[in-house]
């Protein structure tokens, strides 16, 4: 058997659980982890410009390659840097080991330099965290923690190692173990039957069915499922914000997007439902409203891989727990097996009721073209999508207006393609979330659609990016102010402005250039699809899109405060 | 409604402020907390009490699950148990109360574990409604200090917690 130290064991563990890239920045804590990733080639190092970024790069991977992300920082500052990412993984259930220096096991609790305890802090936020005790147990908790980080409802783990534990001249025998068993920890691995019966049984009786679908799919791989069964039942699919691209964007049975932002015609069908099939979801208050009004008449079928989730703020009528792959599998076999069917009368008249809240406006998303001498916002997502829709293509966000004009306006055909915080909402994820992406992706578009403000909570990244040729787009919606903030300033508090301005904006395209990539200012609406199409062109460039948009434009739909579903702001001066 | 629950616990480090940290987060009650390890020196058994809805206490217990150092848990108030609480209770006893205090620990069964001329110390167990009445039925001495252990039970018959 091999000897290896416990910094080698480190690299080598990683390496042997397949992984490829790890997102990192150097410390003391960690200079033997560091030495071993020197003397090996197996995986790549990305060297980060802030931990914060390592964490929503490995995420950004995540997301995009349904593979857990890796980001290796040093203790104290390097650690507590981690936290905004973590918990972003953490809220929207992302796969994700974070391995963390940490100072000498004989001087934790000492107060030592750079010392923090980050097991305590990062408890909240992880699925599980290992304190290494042992350099022999080091294969074993990595094993450990690739197994929870991307099993049942996926998470970010962390594991803390003391410098000590890596010291390079202590050697130790090598075995990566294939399989780890913990006996506390068995996560489902099909749905009950007679449950998933009786949700056939209810659609069965279904007059005005829906199928919301969330991040679960993405995350649980059923895609594929979810649309063999609308499609079998030819029900309508409405998306959450983190669902976007389990059902097709742009199919005839979609509706849109539900919630706070979502289309008119996704609340109406929602609120007026009789059966809402509810696949991977957690009824977040960004889609329900007040629960209280939620969905009247509606019988909720609710799958999800986590118990937890069910019932959790609206009470399910048939609970189903399990991944939601085979659930759905079983669903589809019981649904042909039992020729189930919607009813053919109740079904045409709901499909009549829906088309008519989608067409009755114009769409699903309609909005204010303005005249034309003003670049707005949602035009800019439209010509994205119609310049880069011929290609495999790639959005991360950022978190604002246009997070939600991104979310509304580009039609997501395939999962993992749409990528953002939807949970905790992080100012900041957009670009080194699509650094990851385009790192595993580099033949694909990868575009970061952000504002002025979010772009600027990270933005040293450029620097990452023209280091390791991450040759994303990105598109700043910038209209000068923190746009979702001026929203509810405007809506809630008589527009009075408290510091949702941006004074002393830097000059992007100067700022670009300094970091040594492509900027473009772009202001003139008849202008912008050439000069997408051209920074699309710009294969082997970053290029950072500067557009000026209107500053005053809302997101609507806008959900009422304490309403249902349905009731919404339609325009600045038009409610439902 | 007041609910006991009983955890097995992996016998780990953290694992208690893993379950005390869960708690707090997700801005739940816990009345009494009583943990040590068990006859398997791996698990530690952990009581609580807590106060909650159904659907809280619903969520509670399906929270504890989640957490990967809680092997097993049961709601003890779900069916049928045995509910304990062990007090030490240090109690001024002199002139005639000296008498009284020993007839009320006798009625209640409690013990006299320690005593000095002025001062009896008494174990009594109980559930705590139990101990609640004794502070309350010697309500003329004065207490000096009381030590509760927190409430820990177990179900009655063939039901069992265990791996």
């Amino acid at each position: 058997m091999e000897l290896l130290s416990g910094a080698d064991m480190v690299v080598r563990s990683l390496a042997d659980e397949g992984v490829e890239y790890i997102y990192g920045y150097p410390g003391g804590a960690l200079l033997h982890v560091y030495d071993a990733i020197f003397r090996q080639k197996a995986i790549t190092h990305i060297l980060v410009r802030h931990e914060q970024a390592a964490t929503h790069m490995a995420d950004g991977y995540a997301r995009a390659t349904g593979k857990p992300g890796v980001a290796l920082v040093t203790s104290g500052p390097g650690a507590t840097n981690t936290i905004t990412g973590i918990a972003t993984a953490y809220m929207d259930s992302i796969p994700m080991v974070v391995i963390s220096g940490q100072v000498p096991s004989a001087f934790i609790g000492s107060d030592m330099f750079q010392e923090v305890d980050m097991v305590g802090i990062s408890r909240p936020i992880v699925k599980h965290s290992f304190l290494v005790k042992r350099a022999e147990d080091i294969p074993e908790v990595i094993k450990k923690a690739f197994h929870l980080a991307q099993t049942g409802r996926p998470g970010p783990v962390v594991v803390d190692i003391p410098k000590d534990i890596t010291d390079l001249s202590k050697k130790y025998e090598y075995h990566y173990p294939e399989k780890v068993r913990l006996r506390s920890y068995n996560p489902p691995v099909k749905g009950h039957n007679g449950q998933i019966r009786k949700a056939v049984e209810l659609l069965a009786e279904a007059k005005k069915p829906i199928i919301y679908a969330g991040g679960g799919v993405v995350l649980g791989k059923a895609s594929e499922q979810l649309t063999a069964l609308a499609k079998t039942l030819n029900v309508p699919v409405t998306n959450t914000l983190m669902g976007l691209g389990a059902y097709p964007g742009s199919d005839r049975q979609f509706v849109g997007m539900l919630g706070m932002h979502g289309s008119y015609c996704a609340n109406q069908a929602m609120h007026n439902a009789d059966l809402i099939l509810a696949v991977g979801v957690r009824f977040d208050d960004r889609v329900t409203n007040n629960t209280s009004k939620f969905c009247p008449d509606a019988k909720i079928i609710h799958i999800d891989i986590d118990p937890a989730s069910i019932s959790k703020t609206v009470q399910a009528d048939v609970p189903i727990v399990g991944p939601v792959d085979a659930v759905l599998d079983t669903m589809i076999r019981q649904v042909e097996e039992t020729d189930t069917r919607i009813g053919q009368e109740a079904l045409d008249s709901w499909w009549r009721q829906i088309n008519e809240w989608r067409e009755g406006r114009g769409g699903l998303f309609p909005y204010d073209k303005g005249d034309g001498l003003i670049l707005k916002p949602q035009q800019v997502i439209e010509t994205l999508y119609e310049v880069t829709k011929g290609e495999d293509t790639y959005i991360t966000s950022d978190v604002g207006q246009h997070q939600m004009f991104a979310a509304q306006y580009y039609p997501f055909d395939k999962p993992n393609r749409w990528i953002n915080s939807g949970g905790l909402g992080t100012m900041g994820f957009g670009l080194p979330a699509a650094m990851g992406v385009k790192l595993s992706f580099p033949d694909s578009h990868v575009a970061c659609v952000t504002g002025e403000g979010s772009i600027q909570m990270n933005i040293q990244e450029l620097s990452t990016c023209l280091q390791y040729d991450l040759n994303v787009k990105i598109i700043n919606l910038n209209n000068q102010a923190l746009g979702m903030v001026r929203q509810w300033q405007d809506m809630q508090y008589d527009s009075r402005y408290s510091h949702s301005y941006m004074e002393s904006l830097p000059d992007f395209v100067k700022l670009a250039e300094s970091y040594g990539h492509v900027g473009m200012r772009i202001t003139d609406p008849a202008k912008l699809t050439s000069a997408m199409e051209e920074a699309f062109s710009l294969k082997d460039r970053l290029v950072f899109m500067d557009i000026q948009v209107d500053t005053s434009e809302h997101v609507y739909p806008m959900q009422i405060k304490d309403g249902n579903m349905a009731d919404m702001w339609l325009s600045k001066t038009e409610r439902t | 409604m007041k609910r006991i629950i009983s955890v097995l616990v992996e016998n780990e480090p953290g694992a208690l402020s893993r379950i005390v940290g869960l708690f707090s987060q997700r801005n739940y009650n816990i009345e009494t907390l009583n943990v040590a390890p068990t006859e398997d020196n791996t698990l530690s058994r952990l009581t609580l009490t807590t106060v909650g809805n159904p659907q809280v206490v619903e969520q509670i217990t399906k929270q504890l699950n989640k957490l990967v150092d809680v092997v097993k848990l049961v709601d003890l108030t779900e069916g049928a148990h045995i509910e304990r609480e062990m007090m030490l209770i240090k109690v001024r006893a002199s002139g005639p109360l000296r008498a009284e205090v020993k007839r009320t620990a006798d009625i209640f069964r409690g013990q006299i574990v320690d005593v000095t001329s002025s001062v009896y110390t008494i174990q009594l167990t109980g559930t705590g409604e139990k101990l609640d009445a004794f502070i309350e039925a010697i309500g003329q001495a004065q207490v000096l200090e009381v030590v509760r252990s927190g409430v820990t039970g177990i179900s009655r018959g063939e039901k069992v917690l265990s791996l």
